[in-house]
């Protein structure tokens, strides 16, 4: 049985019927072909599918579309505004935080959704505040200076 | 004599964007691939959405060893959406087993055992998660529904999934043709040679040592997406793969049997490898088996919990080593036995792994005149074991490194004093164990890692951790590897069923600008800037205006793919060689143009110049003219400006280094940090330093990991796989690290023109060894096996009480 | 994931109702726990009654004059961590919060789901047994000690929902955890609370039947609130728990020493 539903992604607001049993990474993966938000686990660790829900971060792997019902999603897709990438992606790029780029936009969005959180944050709370984002390729070093920029470019 | 550019800034403080005289060769140039992968807007396998796709779920063994007494697939037939489902029993006898491309020899002179790897469990099934069934429906998650209905009858049957276990009399055998589990006891070195320096040692160090089985764990699962076209008889595979023409190449000439020129594989954006994306899989191949069945292209994409039972493990040995030194600690010979997993089946390179490229790195950087190494390859009711990050080279270098160590503080000489005493400084350098070493100056790096350590200040820190409570050690690991695979015909007298060269392809477009087609694969690694760089090094012309295709059998003449830490040393040189042809091309029509004598060009800069005068033509205007031939000597050259060139090493390249690991204990809890990691490497001349830093992080976040975190548990009684998903799979995560401090020397590799060597494994090759002896360092244990996890450390903390 | 059917009622009554008309049904809060078990196929609820439009069941609130707090059921870890009152009153806890899982676990998962959950790595069972707390149903009051009952099973009787839970504020407390390198649970988690009734202390990740109390511990605190206090008295490892990650005698050897941490701390 399909339900309405409605919610905002990366500005657009979108409105569908789904099944509640869809989890929110299925239906950005899917009918949104927001393909951006990757899957790298299925016990809800890796945080490849982490999004951005009313501003924070959360593993849309691990919930169901239906629990975003109304609410403000963002993607990796939604960050760069036009052709001018968002400061925590040029922050990225800049410190090359990323090398094979599955779990980018998971570690990006996190990054993003820590802005204002702390201030100035030390580099062992980025490290903690990683704790839900794994990498595999860069061994998070160059990550963590990326992220350090990242937060102070979104606050100059 | 070598040539040691010492650089005495650490790399990282270097400008960000700097461009070097001779062009871009050098600089720290921001990727051209981040782009995409920054915006959400990357290509993995699984994005890849073909028309009237299908989805696949796989029915696997949850037994470790079992006999197939019945399969029944009804139920599943009959499901919601369901298209089709295939068994063992479907797939043709003329479709053959899995292949393993290197044949060892063993010491006996018979060839190893290589029993069949079926593409679906026929009759039996040899591990968790081997394959039975495929279910191919109209939507994921109906596949997977209907793959639960597949029933199958399953009599269990005794396994074995540790090595020693494995070997014992009586012990349950995998496969009827290995009845031991035996696949080949193998040697290399000379026995006699060694027994004889251990006669006369005035000290020999004995270890026992397990290097822990590992999981890969590239975050992107395995995926494929296979098509056939009844068009033209043809079929596509997307897949999640380090080297799509040996993928190719394996699954119709030796599986399938489909004429190769009709399977076109693409290898679109990876997400990431570490050696578990070389193998030619059996899901993939059954897909595109499939795919003409169905008629539909099938897309299967891997759950974490398949991956951690399916991908080819790495490591999984069990050595007995010993070293003999004199009475000044100069080493004697060496010994070395080990008993290395298999797993259920021999994957594609599994049997190289520790014979080729382990037993031939036991001379380290060190003088040891005499080595002998045994390896005994066994089966066991497990995934099977293939090259991860470092493949044989990690499990060498733990053994030398760990010997080094604990010869060292057994005859109480210092860390660096043992290795200076005992470094190769003579080049070329010809090892008793079968290589010959080109070049290297490990006295350069192993200062350079005790700088960056500050190995001076150890002993205040050590003193101002003891006032907090807490132990602190310090642990060298000088490592080196033999990267650049491979010259074929050594590799190929060793046993390789295949060549190891690279192909590239330059294209010169009309306007000027090139596309670059390599053979090598990158995922992580940033071809598409390094080698960009490279050809707008040479043809002096801007990075941007070059694209570089990676990844396609439809595109790229040729490859051999990514592994080992050759694509710059052999996909690199392989450009620059069709550079040289357009080079060599471009000066003839310039000449023409310029109306002057071929050997009256040269070409700089971008420019073709006549020699001592400022004529030139740019290169932008040579490609014109190729192009539109209006002026040109079509009598004596042909149009166009497009060449290849395959490259074939003649010797490995010999990246080296040391390691210094910084750990601080708590002793009450056994609880271990990394307080410092420092790496000084020698990768010959690098092309992007901000790419080789992020190569060498990666590296030891991996070796670090396998030392402190990681380990793939199977239960000894039932060979059910324990570690079976990240709750305990430990993974590593920001947290678990500092920041690395990275410096590099330099001594250019003497064999090819970019004078490279490789970078991608270091890491994962040199840390393993420095973590664990900075352990044993701060509690005075002789040893700790990996991974060092608190409670390990805690017993040998109780265990070595006073003896640091 | 089997298919479900779903509701989002907006009053208690309706969720209640929902959840009494069908057996099979589950309450949905934060779905860190449900969702996953439910996407691995060890659960699978005919019906979800999800939470999250009852504003009821959310927020801090700071009663008696700052004798207790009642943390309502749908509060995520986060805002507890982030909470200035629990900081202020409570720290332990705070900080408790702020070690759960990950950051964006602690975005969605909840107190009430944990507590309802009753992982035995969990660790706010450790703080609810720690201080003595009331766990607020929509039938009853829970005291901390009657609520446990052992591995992933609670005193909750079928579709009973919790509301909220109160936490008398202690004289001092802290918590310490080691965590389980790979899923980030608790391998042991030690409370440590000087309240008015005396000094408690309780154990999650370690024990074979769930999280519970260390009533030797308490007495000697009751004798004497000093890390030293501590130092001769043994878990006695045959009622820990054995695993991949740790023998029952370095969880037992822990628990010794995390409590005198915490006591130190507190
Ligand atoms: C990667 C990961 C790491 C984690 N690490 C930790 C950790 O370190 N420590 C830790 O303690 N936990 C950890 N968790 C679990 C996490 O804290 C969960 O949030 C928590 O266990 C469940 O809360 P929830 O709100 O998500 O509940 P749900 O998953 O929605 O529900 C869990 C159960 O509680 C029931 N339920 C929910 N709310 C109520 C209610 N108000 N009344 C009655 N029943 C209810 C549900 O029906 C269900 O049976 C982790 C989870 C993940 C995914
Ligand atoms: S896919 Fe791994 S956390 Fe969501
Ligand atoms: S860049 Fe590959 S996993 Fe992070």
């Amino acid at each position: 049985m399909k339900i309405p539903f409605s919610l905002t992604v990366n500005g657009k607001p979108v409105s569908t019927e789904i099944e509640p049993r869809a989890l929110l990474v299925e239906f950005l993966r899917g009918p949104l072909q927001l393909t951006g938000t990757h899957v790298g686990c299925d016990t809800a660790q890796c945080g490849a599918c982490t999004v951005l829900v009313d501003g924070k971060p959360m593993k849309s792997c691990n919930m169901l579309a239906i629990q975003a019902q109304g609410a403000n999603v963002t993607t990796i897709e939604g960050l760069a505004q036009g052709d001018a990438l968002h400061p925590m992606q040029a922050a990225f790029r800049k410190h090359h935080g990323l090398q094979c780029g599955f779990c980018t936009p998971g570690m990006v969005l996190s990054a993003v959704g820590l802005a204002g959180q702390v201030k100035q944050p030390s580099e062992a709370q980025i490290r903690e505040a990683l704790d839900g984002n794994f990498c595999r390729c860069t061994g998070y070093h160059n990550i963590v200076k990326a992220v350090q920029e990242g937060l102070a470019d979104m606050t100059a | 004599m070598t040539d040691t550019t010492v650089r005495e800034k650490p790399a990282s403080a270097a400008p960000q964007r700097a461009t070097k005289p001779g062009g871009p060769i050098g600089a720290r140039i921001e990727r051209k691939e981040d782009a995409r992968f920054l915006t959400g807007a990357g290509q993995y396998t699984d994005d890849v959405a073909l028309p009237h796709q299908t989805y696949a779920s796989f029915v696997r063994s949850p037994h470790a060893h079992a006999r197939i007494r019945a399969l029944r697939v009804d139920a599943a037939k009959g499901a919601p959406g369901v298209i089709a489902v295939y068994t063992g029993a479907d797939i043709p006898q003329s479709v053959g087993g899995l292949p393993c491309g290197w044949l060892i020899t063993g010491s006996d002179g018979k060839p190893m055992k290589e029993p069949k790897h079926p593409i679906l469990a026929q009759g039996k099934v040899r591990h968790v998660g081997d394959p039975v069934a495929i279910v191919i429906a109209e939507s994921a998650a109906q596949a997977k529904e209907a793959a639960q209905l597949v029933d199958v009858d399953y009599e269990a049957l005794p396994a074995v999934v540790d090595v020693r276990d494995a070997m014992r009399k009586g012990a349950p055998a995998v496969h009827d043709e290995a009845p031991d589990n035996v696949c080949y006891v193998w040697a290399l070195g000379d026995k006699a040679a060694a027994d004889a320096a251990f006669a006369k040692a005035a000290h020999v160090t004995t270890l026992q040592l397990v290097n822990n089985r590992l999981i890969p764990n590239a975050i992107e699962p395995r995926a494929c997406n296979a098509t056939y076209s009844r068009a033209d008889d043809s079929y596509t595979l997307y897949v999640a793969n380090q080297n799509p023409h040996v993928e190719r190449l394996l699954m119709t000439a030796f599986v399938l049997g489909l004429p190769e020129h009709k399977v076109r594989v693409i290898a679109p954006d990876v997400g990431g490898g570490f050696g578990s994306k070389i193998y030619l899989y059996a899901e993939e191949t059954v897909c595109v088996w499939a795919s003409k069945l169905v008629g539909r292209p099938i897309k299967w994409t891997a759950e974490r919990g398949e991956s951690f039972q399916s991908d080819a493990h790495g490591r999984d040995h069990v050595t007995r080593a010993e070293l003999a030194l004199d009475k000044d600690g100069r080493f004697l010979g060496m010994r070395v036995q080990t008993t290395a997993a298999m797993g259920a089946y021999l994957s594609t390179f599994a049997s190289c792994i520790p014979t080729i490229l382990y037993a031939t790195l036991l001379a380290g950087q060190y003088r040891t005149p005499a080595i002998h190494c045994e390896v005994t390859a066994v089966f066991t009711n497990t995934a099977p074991v293939d090259a991860y990050r470092g493949a044989g080279r990690p499990e060498a270098t733990y053994v030398v490194e760990r010997l080094v160590a604990t010869a060292a503080r057994e005859m109480g000489i210092a860390q660096d004093q043992i290795r200076r005493r005992n470094f190769i400084r003579e080049f070329p350098y010809a090892t008793p164990v079968a290589l010959t070493y080109d070049t290297g100056d490990y006295e350069a790096c192993l200062d350079g890692a005790m700088k960056l350590a500050d190995v001076a200040g150890f002993a205040k820190r050590k003193e101002e951790a003891a006032k907090r409570g807490k132990l602190r050690g310090l642990g060298y690991s000088s490592y080196i590897e033999a990267c650049g695979l491979a010259p074929s015909n050594v590799a190929g007298s060793l046993g390789a069923r295949a060549g190891l060269f690279e192909a590239g392809e330059v294209r010169v477009h009309p306007t000027g600008k090139v596309t670059v087609f390599t053979g090598s694969h990158s995922h992580g690694q940033g071809h598409e800037t390094t080698f960009a760089q490279v050809v707008a090094g040479r043809l002096g012309i801007a990075v941007e205006d070059i694209d570089v295709v990676h990844g396609d059998t439809g595109r790229i003449p040729f490859g051999m793919g990514t592994y080992g830490s050759r694509s710059i040393a052999v996909g690199g040189t392989a450009i620059m060689k069709a550079v040289d042809k357009i080079v060599a091309k471009g000066r003839k029509i310039a000449a023409h143009l310029m109306e002057v004598s071929d050997a009256d060009v040269e070409f700089a800069d971008g420019k073709f110049t006549v020699k001592g005068t400022d004529k030139n033509v740019p290169f932008a205007q040579v490609a014109l003219t190729a192009y539109v031939p209006h002026n040109y000597p079509l009598d004596k050259l042909e149009p166009g400006l497009d060449e290849t060139a395959f490259y074939d090493p003649t010797n490995f390249t010999y990246p080296a280094g040391t390691h210094i690991c910084e750990v601080e204990i708590d002793p009450q809890t056994g609880e271990t940090k990394i307080v410092a990691f420092s790496a000084c490497d020698d990768f010959g001349n690098i092309i992007n330093p901000m790419i080789v830093e992020g190569q060498v992080h990666g590296g030891l976040a991996q070796g670090i990991g396998q030392a402190l975190l990681e380990a793939c548990v199977y239960d000894r009684d039932s060979g059910q796989l324990l570690t079976g998903s990240y709750m305990d799979y430990a993974m590593p995560r920001a947290a678990d690290f500092p920041s690395f401090r990275v410096d590099t020397r330099v001594t250019p590799c003497t064999h090819n023109p970019l004078g490279v060597k490789g970078c991608g494994e270091a890491g994962a090759i040199g840390a393993p060894a420095a973590v664990i002896n900075a352990i044993c360092d701060a509690t005075g244990a002789k040893d700790v096996a990996m991974p060092a996890t608190s409670e390990r450390v805690w017993r040998v903390v109780r265990e070595n009480q006073g003896r640091a | 994931m089997q298919p479900f059917a779903y509701s989002e009622p907006t009053t208690l009554a309706k969720a209640t109702g929902a959840a009494a008309a069908n057996a099979d049904s589950r309450y949905l809060a934060g779905g860190q726990s449900l969702i996953a078990a439910m996407k691995l196929g060890l659960s699978a609820p005919a019906e979800l009654v999800d939470l999250a439009r009852l504003p009821e069941l959310r927020g801090i609130k700071v009663e008696g004059n700052g004798a207790a707090l009642t943390v309502g059921a749908m509060t995520p870890h986060a805002e507890v961590a982030a909470s200035m009152e629990v900081g202020a009153r409570i720290a332990a806890l705070a900080a408790l919060a702020g070690g759960i899982g990950d950051r964006q676990v602690r975005n969605r998962g909840t107190l009430g789901g944990s507590l309802a959950n009753d992982d035995p790595a969990a660790d706010y069972p450790a703080a609810v047994l720690g201080l003595a707390a009331t766990v607020n149903t929509n039938k009853r009051q829970i005291a901390a000690d009657d609520f446990f009952k052992g591995l992933f099973e609670t005193a909750l009787a079928p579709g009973e929902l919790i509301m909220s839970v109160t936490f008398p504020v202690p004289k001092k407390a802290a918590y310490r955890k080691f965590r389980n390198p790979a899923s980030r649970f608790a391998l042991v988690g030690v409370f440590v609370a000087q309240t008015a009734q005396g000094p408690r202390v309780a154990v999650t990740g370690a024990g074979s039947r769930g999280v519970f109390r260390v009533k030797s511990m308490e007495q000697a605190l009751a004798r004497d609130w000093s890390a030293k206090a501590l130092e001769s008295i043994l878990v006695p490892a045959s009622e820990l728990q054995s695993d991949l990650h740790a023998s029952a005698e370095y969880r037992a050897h822990l628990v010794g020493v995390l409590a005198q941490r915490a006591v130190a701390e507190a």
